[in-house]
């Protein structure tokens, strides 16, 4: 990308600095644009192969133990005794299932939400010339990669990748006597610093560098929720490093934090002193767990609004209402990680206050989304794809938020926690949710990073594709899941099904109806990696021979990051940025344009 | 292009970035010791025996001193800084850093002593009792009993502990550390010479005596799998430990590189200085922590 780059901007600005060298512009920068495109690609990789690893989960669902076609002999091949004869084993099932989790959460969405656009969009939108600590973003990338590496690497160890889950439950974690959770742990460690290091980057970017004029309330809006998600990194990621490090004790040193006493594995007693607790990882795992949930959200509702207020050409409904809910959110995400306890006994005292809470939280959520639809009102809609995907965004993260409600209560929860319903939901959240609004974001920036439109064209075949898709995908889930089909079973449910003889007459046996659904949802992944090939073929074809940028503001929008040359040469502006005016004034009556830049005085009074 | 605010502070905030960016590090930092110190509590109020007295507050209490008197020089360093003083900031510097280098020395000391010393458990009732005689004479279980209730402080307890769920402490010959009975048995050893600890409230070591390991349950050193103390132990006071190392030797390259940046920009070196000492100061506060709950309490 950065090759293109320099070979198609006009050359205008002559360089000041002597060229810095391959290493130092690509590899080794602290230009916090670099490192966003450098986030950006490595989570967009990662977030394939997450997906790769579902597409194998979802054939051994519908087909159980049935080789893969084509990739079955691959995986032997690299993976051997786990995939012999290209089946995808149990333990090979959970390793997929634990890793995707992990892959998308800590290597996709989060890098690709917080750190890639963070990072490019971020400094551009407050004036800033770079990151406060360039040096210290480039470290956190580094930990990334490192993290990443180390992630990946554990699939070809002996025994494989962990495979106690994303969530790592302990005993299992533990007592699963391979070393993949040991990388797993070692991973997680990278990958908290590199989100640490971020957090205080990010944060004391926005307090210090924003240009003269820049007041908190005429922070863009996406510029908030980077710096409330940055926040939630920094306080609630800590409590998991130490949970990693307790789980490291126990795995490597043979402490006993999470293993109680009279721990009989596999008949017989595990030789460990034990008195350790199991909730006390949950306990730990949760409170980064759930406020995970939002920095996994948060970004994506910035980047819509910016691209709704955008191809709406009207100011956001409810400016205030959004920021002040977005800091409500914040705090309130750190008092609502129980509910993903209920079922452990923990006490129903407990269980009231976090299932209080958590109704609480929802209210600023829907304020947000509320404001989001209403700023549609009365706009002069652009529907180009960009749009397209924000658009999409709001009822499918509104499916996703709703069916959490059920899951929120405790006593509906009994029936649907860990199940297929528990999928769907989290998946509507995140997947035609965040990672809709993150296409959105790819889409809306790219003119800005290349200084070339993305194909409209292929844009709508992804867009389409994607969203009937993941509908087909999902949709059927919830009904899996209200009929009690559990979730993690390699074989898709088969042996709870009622066409196996051994659940004769059992009445809450799997009837046919969810099983075929298994087949059903498996065709609906595959169309979802069909409807991606468009975009990956778009994202390289249109650094080449995408439709030029007309000016350095294509999209005639009012925030900084477009007032800026294309793309923005290393310092970021070229002349002095002062601010005037709030984040989104677009058609205001009595100026000349249907927008007006952030920089833009007003114009002098008539003598 | 040139980051504002390196240097000089901001003025809406009041702080230069490194500063705001130390503290917000530290925050996180608060939320990393938070949830150990969480873990040590549950872990606490969940376990039936939780042991004392098995670190010595003496020690303790000298390196309690130690940092104290550490935190106290790294400000004076720093203000030596601003006061123009260049000799009188390298002197408190390094006397800052022989405070954390003494202060990894004696904990080192601890955790040496502490991986050498041993806890035994018998198979049987009848067995325990034997080496109880064993060790220390014709009142031997009760000796053993006195140390157990001492240990856990069961004083007020009426509860009776069976003979088998006490242990026999003490070092093994040749003082090996991390011994298990695995690596024992392993090595194809059939006894050990163990010589018992002193009585309760005399400082008097019995004669060492044999141990067939066959009669042997479970044998530990002091480290984090002996029990849910030591491993909580360990590793608070661990991760502490290298929090003081990386302090010492972010600090140490400040003093070794002190003439350059003297010449260079004396106020960014204060503002180095500054940023290093608050996270000395941190590194401090954890321990005024980490000191009563492993110490004390």
């Amino acid at each position: 990308m950065q090759a293109t780059k320099t070979t198609h901007t006009e050359p205008a600005h002559s360089h000041e600095h002597h060229d810095p060298g391959f290493l130092r512009s690509y590899v080794f920068s602290t230009d916090h644009k670099v490192i966003g495109i450098q986030y950006g690609f490595t989570a967009l990789a990662f977030l394939f192969f997450g997906f790769l690893l579902m597409i194998c989960m979802r054939w051994q669902m519908a087909k159980p133990g049935e080789a893969m076609p084509i990739v079955g002999k691959l995986l032997e091949s690299l993976l051997g005794e786990v995939a012999k004869g290209g089946i995808i084993s149990p333990d090979l099932y959970n390793a997929f299932g634990a890793m995707h989790g992990t892959i998308m959460v800590f290597l996709a969405i989060v890098p690709l939400a917080f750190a890639a656009f963070g990072n490019y969009v971020v400094p551009l939108q407050i004036g800033a010339v770079d990151m406060a600590f360039p040096r210290l973003n480039m470290v956190s990338y580094q930990c990334f990669a490192v993290g990443g590496v180390i992630m990946f690497v554990s699939f070809f160890i002996p025994g494989g990748a962990a495979q106690a889950g994303w969530t790592s439950y302990s005993p299992l974690a533990t007592v699963i006597p391979t070393q993949g959770q040991t990388f797993w742990i070692l991973g997680m460690v990278f990958l908290i610093t590199s989100s640490l290091l971020g957090a205080v980057n990010f944060i004391a970017t926005v307090i210090q560098l924003r240009a003269p004029g820049m007041t908190w309330m005429r922070l863009p809006f996406f510029t908030w929720v980077q710096f409330v998600t940055a926040f939630i990194l920094l306080l609630a990621f800590p409590p998991l490093e130490a949970a990693s490090v307790l789980q490291l004790m126990d795995k490597v040193f043979g402490s006993s934090f999470f293993l109680p006493t009279g721990l009989v594995i596999s008949g017989k007693p595990y030789d460990i002193s034990g008195g350790g607790s199991p909730l006390l990882w949950q306990h730990l795992f949760w409170f980064l767990g759930h406020p995970e949930v939002y920095v996994l959200i948060l970004p994506a509702m910035g980047v819509v609004a910016e691209v709704i207020a955008c191809n709406t050409r009207k100011p956001l409904w409810g400016y205030k209402s959004l920021v002040y809910s977005v800091l409500a959110v914040g705090f309130i995400s750190f008092i609502v990680w129980a509910h993903h306890m209920y079922l452990t006994g923990m006490g129903t005292k407990i269980s009231t206050f976090f299932q209080t809470t958590t109704m609480i939280i929802s209210i600023p959520s829907v304020i947000i989304l509320t404001c989001l639809f209403m700023s549609l009102w009365g706009g002069s809609i652009r529907f180009n794809t960009p749009m397209l995907f924000a658009l999409a965004f709001l009822p499918m993260f509104g499916i996703g938020g709703l069916t959490g409600l059920p899951l929120g209560f405790n006593f509906s929860d009994l029936h649907l926690h860990d199940s297929y319903y528990v999928i769907a939901h989290f998946h509507y959240v995140v997947a035609p949710g965040t990672i809709f609004a993150l296409f959105a974001g790819v889409y809306f920036w790219y003119p800005k990073m290349t200084g070339r439109y993305m194909s409209e064209t292929l844009g709508k075949i992804h867009f389409w594709g994607s969203l009937i898709a993941m509908n087909l995908v999902f949709m059927p889930m919830f009904f899996q899941g209200l009929y009690g089909m559990s979730r993690r079973m390699s074989d898709g449910g088969a042996t709870y099904a009622l066409a196996n003889p051994a659940n004769e007459g059992v009445v809450t046996a799997l009837t046919q109806t969810v099983m075929k659904l298994n087949v059903f949802v498996t065709h609906a992944a595959f169309l979802l990696l069909i409807a991606q090939i468009p975009f990956i073929i778009n994202v390289f074809m249109s650094m080449f021979n995408g439709k030029k940028v007309e000016n350095d503001n294509p999209w005639d929008a009012t925030t900084l990051d477009w007032q800026t040359p294309t793309p923005p040469p290393h310092g970021n502006f070229t002349k002095e940025i002062i601010v005037y005016r709030g984040p989104y004034e677009y058609s205001v009556p009595g100026h000349p344009t249907d927008f007006t830049p952030q920089n833009m005085p007003d114009p002098k009074p008539a003598k | 292009m040139e980051i504002p605010y390196t240097v000089k502070p901001r003025p809406d905030t009041g702080l230069y970035n490194a500063k705001l960016g130390i503290w917000l590090f530290l925050a996180s930092e608060v939320m990393l010791f938070g949830g150990l110190f969480s873990a040590y509590i549950l872990l606490r109020v969940s376990s039936d025996l939780w042991p004392h007295g098995m670190v010595s507050i003496p020690v303790g209490t000298f390196n309690t001193f130690v940092l104290i008197a550490s935190s106290v020089t790294v400000v004076m360093s720093w203000a030596s800084l601003k006061l123009g003083k260049l000799s009188a900031f390298k002197g408190y510097m390094a006397a800052t850093i022989v405070c954390a280098l003494g202060f990894l020395g004696v904990k080192s000391f601890e955790y040496y002593a502490k991986f050498t010393h041993y806890d035994v458990w018998f198979k049987d009732e009848a067995t325990a009792k034997k080496y109880f005689t064993a060790a220390y004479g014709e009142k031997g279980e009760e000796a053993t009993r006195k140390l157990f209730v001492e240990r856990f402080h069961l004083h007020n307890t009426k509860a009776t502990y069976d003979a088998n769920q006490i242990q026999l402490t003490g070092h093994l010959f040749g003082n090996p550390m991390f011994a298990t009975l695995k690596k024992l048995t392993s090595a194809k050893q059939e006894t050990i010479q163990f010589t018992p600890d002193a009585p309760f409230g005399t400082h008097d070591h019995p004669k060492a005596i044999e141990v067939k390991l066959s009669d042997v349950q479970r044998l530990s050193a002091y480290v984090p799998a002996h029990s849910t103390y030591f491993a909580i132990y360990f590793t608070i006071t661990a991760l502490h430990g290298l929090h003081v190392l990386g302090g010492a030797i972010v600090l140490a390259y400040f003093l070794f590189t002190a003439d350059h940046w003297w010449k260079k920009s004396p106020e960014q070196m204060a503002n180095r200085v500054e940023v290093g000492g608050l996270f000395w100061h941190f590194v401090d506060l954890v321990w005024i922590f980490l000191f009563p709950i492993i110490y004390l309490l």
